[in-house]
């Protein structure tokens, strides 16, 4: 059930990642949880503390930890990986290219941060490149988190997920979208939000700031639809085609580049299908990251809900 | 080791050189260098030391091998081929259209291969994890670890030597096939290695180094390997690029190369006599 008033969720995700980590360990002797000395900075340093055997601190290794999970998995094992997002992804491609997906083993990746989340940590630690590149690898799954209930539910979902599983969450909090009973499917979007006009398609960070930004539009006579596509990869194609059917014009949402992200993956499904339907994608423009607070950093790359009904009402003026 | 059984291992080597020649003749070039060197190192710890089943290549509690420098392949092929995990014939589809035995090992498609390698140094790691799940099991099996010399130049591969000795991986034996060269030249003269050995023990493993054509040698090393029970080890194991062929052996540039003509034939005769000569000796 969509429960989406403005509000934050009051769990910090790191705070929810660390609790969910136990308990799926606990529940499952064959899960193992590997780190790269980020232990303290995502919930999970008291449980490593505990369980030296499920929670593995690889030290600052990124490429060994990826190879680690990739043998771990061919043992018969089901790694969780975490690191912040550019070295969990870029750091280690080949690795997670190769040893993981390649080889024909399975591994989850957590990478925290995604985008201007990385804040005061800065453009050295700021991926606004991360799902383009894991989307590149066949057969992956690339998921940006929407929220606390969605983070719950797909860390424990994708426990046997077969293949390279990239999952991108903010360590803070979002606002709250879903109740915590709600079903997520990967490889579908949801329908946040009913509308005519155009659809906005977010995802991650974009999502709370998409269904503002339709607040917004409605104020000024646009009835904007909203879609959390928090699957980036396998793309829910058949929805794309659906909404530009039903509102004639599509706008990407999204906290990263707009090349190879949900932007491109939507604009191909959208040219696929053949729909005559107006597109524009919102999001970093092939930019590097740079520091400083989440909302000025927003602020700077126009990944705000007043930016995104700019582009909204830009895109159905064209 | 007996003398029957030294007997037995150096006929078992020797019939997996021939096979690793007469595979890479078959598409006329391949990695013959570095397939050649490992091949002792092969027919000891599959002519006896391994927990395997080759009727059962999935055997969860089976000892695994990662030959991290997945370029040896062929020679790791002619080996499992030898054993019965899939019929010698099968070797000539080597690089062929929809083969099951590409130029560097892939877990999917060949049965026995424990890992998929190719880009060197990541074999390291997944042999890591391998080793890690195995412990976790409390089945008592091992995983044995290849590495080339220039393999040693990839950072990834000192990450996974400060990571083993740290979770105590005792049911781990890397083996550093030295044969000191690489693809543009001598190790010396691309990237000193220096003293690996040395490097591993600073690391915190234990060390041995062996000549790695003494097939008892090496042996009486990897028992020596299983019975530490503190710390992984590490086998330089000495070697020379192209070993047990002589035409390759003095090629300088040996690392991947053309062979076909008279210099496979030469190869092969030379090889089937050393093997007849074994035959004799145990007759």
């Amino acid at each position: 059930m969509v429960i989406y008033d403005g509000g934050m969720n009051e769990e910090l995700y790191k705070s929810l990642f660390g609790r969910v980590i136990e308990a799926i360990c606990a529940e499952d002797k064959d899960v193992v949880y590997l780190d790269c000395d980020l232990m303290n900075s995502f919930g999970t340093h008291g449980f490593w503390k505990k369980n030296k055997k499920q929670a593995i601190n690889c030290g600052i290794q990124e490429a060994n930890m990826m190879g680690v999970a990739a043998g771990l998995s061919a043992g018969g094992k089901k790694p969780y990986v975490h690191t912040f997002g550019p070295f969990a992804s870029r750091r280690c491609y080949d690795q997670a290219f190769l040893s993981v997906a390649y080889a024909g083993n399975s591994v989850r990746v957590v990478g925290s941060d995604p985008g201007v989340t990385a804040a005061y940590n800065g453009g050295t630690h700021m991926p606004f490149e991360d799902m383009a590149l894991i989307r590149a690898v066949p057969g992956s799954t690339v998921i940006d988190i929407t929220d606390a209930a969605m983070f719950e539910s797909l860390l424990r979902q994708v426990k046997d997920r077969q293949g390279l599983t990239y999952i991108r969450t903010t360590r803070k909090n979002y606002p709250a979208v879903y109740s915590a009973d709600h079903n997520f499917t990967i490889g579908k979007g949801e329908v946040l939000r009913g509308g005519k006009d155009i659809t906005i398609i977010a995802c991650g960070l974009m999502v709370g700031e998409s269904m503002k930004a339709a607040e917004l539009l409605q104020q000024q006579g646009v009835d904007a639809r909203v879609v959390d596509m928090y699957t980036v990869k396998p793309l829910d194609a058949a929805l794309v085609e659906q909404c530009a059917r039903e509102t004639g014009a599509i706008l990407t949402a999204e906290n990263h580049n707009v090349i190879g992200g949900l932007g491109d993956a939507v604009g191909a499904a959208l040219l696929e299908s053949g729909v005559p339907c107006k597109m524009h994608k919102h999001g970093v423009n092939d930019q590097f990251g740079s520091v400083g607070s989440q909302g000025d950093l927003q602020e700077h790359y126009g990944l705000t809900a007043e930016k995104v009904a700019e582009a909204a009402r830009a895109l159905l003026k064209r | 080791m007996n003398q029957s059984e030294i007997h037995a291992t150096k006929k078992f080597a020797a019939q997996i050189r021939l096979e690793t020649v007469r595979e890479v003749g078959t598409r006329g070039f391949g990695h013959i260098g570095g397939s050649l060197s490992v091949v002792d190192a092969l027919a000891v710890l599959y002519g006896g030391v391994m927990r395997i089943d080759p009727k059962n290549p999935d055997w969860p509690e089976r000892d695994k091998l990662v030959m991290s420098k997945g370029h040896a392949g062929p020679a790791l092929y002619a080996t499992l081929a030898l054993k019965g995990y899939f019929p010698v014939e099968m070797l000539k589809t080597l690089n062929q259209p929809y083969t099951r035995l590409p130029s560097h090992c892939d877990r999917k498609l060949t049965p026995g291969v424990d890992m998929t390698t190719g880009s060197l140094g990541q074999g390291a790691s997944t042999a890591i994890g391998l080793a890690l799940a195995q412990k976790m099991d409390e089945k008592g099996a091992r995983t044995y670890l290849f590495t080339g010399d220039g393999e040693c130049n990839e950072g990834q591969v000192w990450e996974a030597a400060l990571f083993a000795p740290q979770h105590g991986l005792d049911n781990l034996t890397w083996i550093v096939d030295y044969n000191h060269k690489q693809l543009d030249g001598t190790t010396e003269e691309v990237l000193d290695m220096g003293d690996i050995g040395a490097k591993f023990a600073a690391f915190g493993w234990h060390v041995q180094t062996v000549d790695g054509s003494n097939v008892e040698q090496f042996e009486a090393a990897l028992n020596a390997a299983s019975a530490e029970t503190r710390s992984p080890s590490c086998i330089v194991m000495n070697t020379v690029k192209g070993a047990g062929v002589p035409l390759i052996e003095e090629i300088e540039l040996n690392h991947h190369i053309v062979l076909e003509g008279e210099m496979l034939q030469k190869s092969i005769a030379h090889l089937e006599k050393v093997l007849a000569e074994l035959e004799r000796g145990a007759a």
